[in-house]
């Protein structure tokens, strides 16, 4: 199984979804990332699925939960980079990712995660 | 772009690595077939729920492709089958919102929407077979 690495910077996390994950790594992705919101007191969450050709409802869910996680834990979650069509799928689908906070790219997923910023 | 797969073929779905494989196989054929993007991207997001239900609900099966035309139109279609515990109250499962596992039970309902064609066949104690094809 692969593991998605998380980078630190500054105040935020940063994940960037290269490969078309196992259910696993997107499992395991969730965990490490409650760990290291908790370990590092970041209180932002970027993530970046611009690679992403896919997300069906496993992904979909625990891009959710991840977000539910990391509000739990003080830190806001944006994602970034969903692509056309998999907006388009994910809506037919029923998923729309309620709840969870997107932009168009990493740039403005940064922008908005500094107005966010808490003490 | 991968090596062109035959018109028909199956691969077996086991465990998580051959859901991804699944995925990987309908991105060959429907780019083969020249599908849109959203149209692939809706297909192997709907291989993807059908092949997870297999092995999780089905307790492993396999995916089978097939090519298929009609008149003029080419479509691919694809059959998820399990010989699993099959599904008690089909009407029921194609609700959305419906669920036995610890899904959002978009599963079924959500899949139909993304596709031209979609049947199921289902006896409980000798498994399920969901069937699906995508016109070009």
């Amino acid at each position: 199984m692969e593991r998605i690495p998380i980078l630190r910077m500054g105040k935020h996390l940063l994940v960037t979804i290269q490969i078309d994950m196992q259910d696993q790594t997107a499992l395991q992705l969730q965990e490490d990332l409650a760990t290291m919101v908790d370990k590092s007191g970041a209180n932002g969450v970027l993530i970046d699925v611009s690679a992403l050709e896919m997300v069906d409802s496993f992904i979909g869910r625990m891009l959710v939960s991840i977000s539910d996680i990391g509000r739990l834990l003080g830190a806001t979650t944006v994602v970034v980079g969903i692509r056309p069509a998999v907006a388009i799928t994910l809506v037919e689908l029923g998923l729309s990712l309620g709840g969870v906070k997107t932009a168009l790219n990493v740039e403005r997923g940064m922008a908005l995660l500094d107005a966010n910023r808490t003490i | 772009m991968a090596t062109e797969l035959a018109p028909t073929g199956s691969a077996p779905i086991r465990d998580e690595r051959d859901i991804v494989q699944a995925r990987a196989l309908v991105r060959t054929l429907t780019a083969q077939l020249k599908f849109s993007l959203v149209e692939q991207t809706k297909m192997i997001t709907a291989a993807s729920e059908l092949a997870r239900n297999t092995m999780v609900y089905g307790r492993g099966g396999e995916m089978r492709w097939e090519i298929v035309a009609e008149g003029i139109r080419r479509g691919l279609r694809l059959h998820f089958e399990d010989q699993g515990p099959g599904i008690p109250d089909v009407e029921q499962a194609l609700v959305d919102g419906w669920t036995t596992g610890s899904g959002l039970g978009m599963g079924l309902s959500g899949t139909k929407r993304l596709v031209n064609d979609f049947a199921i066949r289902t006896k409980v104690g000798e498994g399920t077979c969901v069937s699906i094809t995508r016109w070009k």
